[in-house]
This record gives structure tokens, C-alpha cells and sequence, in this order.
């Protein structure tokens, strides 16, 4: 019965080093802890053109994380990009003419949507539409445009 | 030979393995209580025919009944319920490696009894008394030589007080002092437990000292059978060349069946 | 039979037969496995039997996989930093190592590296215990084999090599930590943040928990496969030994190409 036991006291430490491992990767590593606690509330924006973003994009104010994209869909009406958003229940004071403008965090990072802040009274609600949405800047649109400056200046 | 009742009877059993017929239509009886020695040269399928019995191999055709259930046709269940009224000693001994002799012994106890630790104990180190192997309880079958083994698992066949032992080739390979052993444990558990004996053997001596009923077989079929009186009387014939050893009679002494001066013609 | 068989039929024949022999023993490897299944039950409630087995299968495989996953999760951290800081995104070397390891390195290597201890092993010791006729004497003593011997190494399989390969990623992304952030001065918060941003728990973590489920399944089916079918002796044990980790290991790079691109499409 003594190698059993020494076998039993094995196969604890065992268990208990996965769930150590476990518990390193769900809080450390992935993004276990912001996945199910914490409540969120929903809004979507319309843009005309949302370059690279992905779901699961970050949003973020002021740089900080306060949400992130939930869907992208085509509007079936205005032909334009539908982003679905989920926000932190702690930012619940955002105002209501809030605009987002999608941005690239370093010259070749991923693009994560940016709120910028209004300074209207009412607050944004769950299921809310933001209006004021500016595009990703694509990189090719850029370029032309720069080519047609150059050549007009010639 | 008196007339005894019948434990094991096999009828009209076919079996093959690929194309090679290993019984052809054997029909014999196992009487209780008694020590029936199954002989035959090697490779005549002896230890087949105890896996036959015992249900682990099923025959072509034909019936194996033991106390008149016919093992064939059992379920699952009811043939692993017939087998521990059995016991079975294989050649080799066939001990649990990762056990030492007396978890060994324990193991069908441990496995098929809810009996507590302390009589578990008592009847192991009975077992390993019957076969004078007290002293090896911690040993690990490693340790043991090829005698011991056996009787250790001599000692873990008869654990749970079986009605029939089965013994395959029990003195192959053995030195005389341990063939001398085991013929005086299967004499003496035989007589003191009430069991049957099944002795599979090739061992003229040993089997003729121990055994009440002895059956030949050879390519598949049974040639003899009857005490060892009437089956020594033989003169001639198979019976004749196998009990005595001789080289050459039926069984002829060359392998090859063509004409010596055919086979010399080169190419 | 009878008639002479041209080239082309002889070969034709062979190519039959084989198929034929392969098609038996996938039949077969099902049977067994059906037959695992139905004794699970059985092997749960021996839980002195599982504890043994995952000692032999867990315990014993974990100096390989701590110590494999550790050089892994540096090498791979090594090399994507040393491509990732001509971007100047060298903070993006721990996303880039946690998701290799989560999704794809973890649940293959680890599954490799278990084929090779843990199921030839197993394949090793089924094969000698049918070789010594111990099989044979379980079953005469009227204790069935698939509940005592084979049920108890399957489920056995089936809990440590997930709970392995979670070891093995966590020690990878420790050791991607020590070669970027120690040795190579990576700024620590940006190392985590950026894998924390990047790293999903439903589409990485878990869909490398469900490969490593599957491997196990895999691994342990054909280790027990080819010891139950092993010819009884030295020659045919060692043989089903290799073919235990030949096998296993082409089925786990076949598995893995058909998971992913379910999973990560």
C-alpha cells in the first residue's frame, strides 16, 4: 500500500501543477478574466469604410481599453460597414455625440477603433448608434492622393 | 477404470487455425475428481485444447460442456462466472509483473471477494504454505526462478478455491528436483481440495506418475485413451513410440515427405 | 488459384489484398475502441487502476514536456524576436509565441513527445503482458482485460496529455518571457499586454484543449491497437512499438491540418 500512496501524492502534485498552468494561461496570457465577469452594454456605428479591423478589435479612449468590436456586417440600407461594439459597464458615462474614428496603432500594428469623447449631457445607452464615425485611412487612397498633389503642382 | 462422473465432456470439436486443422472431430470426457493427463507431441495443440475449455477460443464446430453448461453458447457474463470455478496454470507462470508474490496470490481475492485485508492475509499466506512458498512473499516475480513462478501461480490458481485446475505443460523446461515438487502438489492439491486436474503434458514420467486417465492425441485426432495400465500394455503403434520415446515407428524419424534420392537431384 | 497469374495481376492482387488487410484493421481499432467506450464507467470507478495510470502515462512524461516546452518557448520567442524587431515590434514576441504555442506547438509537440514515452510504452508492456500470457491468465481468472488493463490506460491518456500539453504551453510562454524580457529586454507590460490583447480564450486556449483531446484519443487508441495486435514476440512487440509512434505521429499531423482548418479558418 506504500507505493500506492506515494503514487497517490504523484498524481496530486500532477493535477495541481495543470491547474497552476491553467490558471497562468486563462489570467496571464488570455483573455479569460475580461470574458465573462465583467457586464458590458452594446452599440454599433456605420462607417464607410473600416480598412483591416477585425472583430475583436480593441476600443479604446484615450488609449486606454473600454471595449471591443463584437461584429462587422454590411448595413443591408446605407451599403456602409455596421460595427457591433461591446463597452465596459463601467464606462457608462460616455456622451451621447461621442465620435469614433478607426486607427492603427504604429505604422504597421492593428487597427483598433478610437472614441473620442463630445461634450453633450445625454449618455450613450445600451443599443445606442454612434453618429460621427470617421474611416480607416487606407494606405493606397493615400498614396494617389499624393501622386495627384505632385502632379498638380507640376 | 471405474466408472466416475463426468465434468467435462467434449464432443465431435472441430478446430482450426488458418489452414492447418488442429483438432478433427475429438470427442472425450474429463471425469471429477480426478487427475486426466491430455498428451501429445509438440505442436499438437494441447494448450488450444485448454483454451477451448475454457472458452477462450471458440471451435469451428462441435461442444464443450463443463458440468452440463455448453461453454460456447454462454454469454460474457456467465462464461467469466464458469471460470472461477477454474484455475489455470500456464506455462509460463503468468504472474502479474508489477505485483509482488503475495499481491499476486491476493489478486483474484482482492478482485473478486470483498473480503476484508486481514483474512486476505490469512488465506494468501495458507496458498503460499500449500505450495511451501512462504518465505517468497515480497519477492517480485523478476526474483523468482522458473519453478517457483509456477508455483506461485500453482498458489494464485487455487486462490479462490477453484473445482478444476487446468495445468499447461507444468514440467516443461523444469530441473528434476521441481518436476519432483510439482508432481507432489498436484498429487497432494488434487487429493486434499476435491479437485479435477486437467494435466497437459508431453512428460511421460512425471504424467504417468500422477495420472488416473490419460488421453493421446495427435495431428487432431485422439488415438487413445484409458488408465495408464491399459495404455502401457500397448506394444505397438503410436501409443508404443510416444509413452516409450522412440525415435522412429509411425511418427516417422524424417520430416521431409519426398524420396531422399528425389531431393539429392540438385536444382 | 489455380491458374498462373500474369504480372499485372499478382500486383493487383497484392495492392487488394493490403487494402483489404488495412481496411480489417481499421475495423478492428474501431471494435476496440467501442468496446473502450462501453467500459468507461468501469475504468472511472477503478480509481486505484486510473491513479496508476496516470502516474505511468503523466507523472513519468513530465521531466520530457516541462523541460521540451521550456526550449521551445525560447527558441520560438528567440527567432520572432529576431524578425519582428526589424518591424520595430519586438513587443508583439509574446502574442506571436503564446498563440504558436496555444494553437498549434503545444498540442503537436506535446501529443509527439507523448506518443514517443508515454504510447510506446504502452504499446511495449501490453505486447510483453500478452507475450507472457498474462492477458491470458486475467481472463481465466475471470477478470476481463478491456476493464482491468486497456479501459484504465485509454481514459488515463485522454486526462494527462491535455493537462501536459496546458504544462507545456505555460512553461513555453515562461521560457518566451525569460529569452525576450530577461535576456533580450523586452519591455515586460508591453510583452503581457500585447499577448493578453492577442490571446483569445474560446478561439485559442480551448480550441488547443480540443486538439489535445483528439491526439490523446488518437495516441491511445493505436498504442493499445497495435499492442493488443502485437505478434507475441520480441520481434513483433518491438516492431508494434515503432509502429505505435510512426502511426501515431501521421495521424496527429494529419489531425492537426484537419482540425485547424476547421477551427481557425
Amino acid at each position: 500500500m506504500k507505493k500506492q500512496t506515494k503514487i497517490e501524492i504523484w498524481v496530486g502534485l500532477f493535477v495541481l501543477m495543470s491547474l497552476m498552468a491553467l490558471a497562468s494561461i486563462a489570467f496571464q496570457v488570455s483573455n479569460f478574466s475580461e470574458w465573462k465577469e465583467r457586464p458590458t452594454y452594446r452599440v454599433s456605428a456605420l462607417f464607410d469604410n473600416i480598412g483591416g479591423l477585425k472583430v475583436r478589435a480593441p476600443l479604446k479612449l484615450s488609449g486606454v481599453v473600454i471595449g471591443r468590436v463584437t461584429g462587422i456586417e454590411i448595413d443591408p440600407v446605407s451599403f456602409k460597414a455596421r460595427v457591433n461594439m461591446a463597452i465596459d459597464q463601467s464606462f457608462n458615462q460616455l456622451p451621447v455625440d461621442s465620435s469614433l474614428s478607426i486607427l492603427t496603432s504604429g505604422l504597421l500594428g492593428d487597427q483598433y477603433v478610437g472614441l473620442e469623447p463630445g461634450g453633450d449631457e445625454e449618455v450613450l445607452k445600451p443599443g445606442d448608434e454612434i453618429e460621427m464615425t470617421q474611416s480607416a485611412i487606407v494606405l493606397e487612397d493615400l498614396i494617389g492622393q499624393f501622386l495627384v498633389k505632385l502632379s498638380d503642382s507640376e | 477404470m471405474e466408472q466416475a462422473e463426468t465434468l467435462i465432456e467434449i464432443k465431435n470439436l472441430t478446430f482450426s487455425r488458418g489452414e492447418r486443422k488442429i483438432f478433427d472431430d475429438i470427442t472425450l470426457s474429463i471425469p471429477k475428481g480426478k487427475v486426466t493427463a491430455i498428451m501429445g507431441p509438440s505442436g499438437s495443440g494441447k494448450t488450444t485444447l485448454l483454451k477451448l475449455i475454457a472458452g477462450q477460443l471458440k471451435p469451428d464446430s462441435g461442444d464443450v460442456f463443463i458440468e452440463g453448461l455448453h461453454v460456447h453458447g454462454l454469454s460474457r457474463k456467465k462464461i467469466y462466472q464458469l471460470r472461477r470455478k477454474m484455475g489455470m496454470l500456464f506455462q509460463s507462470g503468468a504472474l502479474l509483473t508489477d505485483l509482488n508474490v503475495f499481491d499476486n496470490v491476493a489478486f483474484p481475492l482482492r478482485e473478486h471477494t470483498k473480503l476484508p485485508e486481514e483474512i486476505i492475509y490469512a488465506l494468501v499466506l495458507m496458498k503460499l504454505q500449500a505450495v511451501g512458498l512462504r518465505g517468497a512473499k515480497t519477492l517480485m516475480p523478476s526474483e523468482l526462478s522458473g519453478g517457483m513462478s509456477r508455483r506461485v501461480a500453482l498458489a494464485r490458481g487455487i486462490a479462490l478455491d477453484p473445482e478444476m485446475i487446468f495445468y499447461d505443460e507444468p514440467f516443461v523446461g523444469q530441473d528434476p528436483i521441481t518436476k519432483g515438487v510439482l508432481v507432489k502438489l498436484i498429487q497432494t492439491l488434487n487429493d486434499s481440495l476435491g479437485l479435477t486436474s486437467v494435466l497437459v503434458s508431453h512428460d511421460v514420467d512425471e504424467v504417468l506418475e500422477i495420472a488416473d486417465y490419460i488421453c493421446v492425441i495427435s495431428e487432431g485426432k485422439l488415438i487413445a485413451e484409458g488408465s495408464k495400465e491399459v495404455l502401457l500394455q500397448e506394444s505397438t503403434g503410436y501409443v508404443h513410440q510416444f509413452l516409450n520415446g522412440l525415435p522412429d515407428g509411425p511418427v516417422p524419424f524424417h520430416f521431409s515427405k519426398a524420396p531422399y534420392s528425389e531431393d539429392l537431384k540438385y536444382g | 488459384m489455380s491458374r498462373p497469374l500474369s504480372g499485372a495481376q499478382t500486383l493487383l492482387q497484392g495492392l487488394g489484398a493490403t487494402l483489404l488487410d488495412k481496411l480489417a484493421a481499421f475495423g478492428r481499432g474501431f471494435l476496440l475502441m467501442l468496446s473502450l467506450v462501453v467500459a468507461m464507467p468501469a475504468a472511472v470507478l477503478r480509481v486505484d487502476l486510473l491513479f496508476k495510470q496516470v502516474y505511468v502515462t503523466g507523472v513519468l512524461s513530465l521531466p520530457i514536456i516541462l523541460t521540451a516546452g521550456l526550449f521551445v518557448g525560447m527558441v520560438l520567442s528567440l527567432q520572432g524576436y529576431n524578425i519582428l524587431v526589424d518591424f520595430n515590434a519586438e513587443e508583439a514576441v509574446g502574442s506571436m509565441t503564446a498563440l504558436s504555442l496555444l494553437r498549434e506547438l503545444g498540442p503537436v509537440v506535446g501529443a509527439l513527445l507523448f506518443a514517443g514515452r508515454a504510447g510506446s510504452a504502452m504499446t511495449a508492456e501490453i505486447g510483453l503482458m500478452r507475450s507472457t500470457e498474462q492477458i491470458s491468465a486475467l481472463e481465466m481468472m475471470a477478470i476481463d482485460p478491456i476493464k482491468f488493463v486497456y479501459a484504465p490506460r485509454f481514459l488515463a491518456a485522454i486526462i494527462t496529455l491535455p493537462l501536459l500539453i496546458i504544462m507545456f504551453n505555460a512553461l513555453g510562454v515562461f521560457g518566451g518571457y525569460l529569452v525576450s524580457v530577461s535576456w533580450l529586454g523586452v519591455d515586460a507590460g508591453a510583452f503581457w499586454s500585447q499577448m493578453t490583447s492577442q490571446v483569445d480564450w474560446n478561439e485559442d486556449v480551448v480550441n488547443g484543449m480540443i486538439k489535445s483531446v483528439v491526439f490523446a484519443v488518437l495516441v491511445a487508441i493505436i498504442a493499445l491497437f497495435q499492442g493488443v495486435n502485437a505478434i507475441p514476440t520480441s520481434e513483433g512487440v518491438s516492431s508494434a512499438t515503432t509502429r505505435t509512434v510512426v502511426h501515431s505521429s501521421l495521424g496527429i499531423l494529419g489531425f492537426d491540418f484537419i482540425l485547424t482548418s476547421i477551427m481557425f479558418n
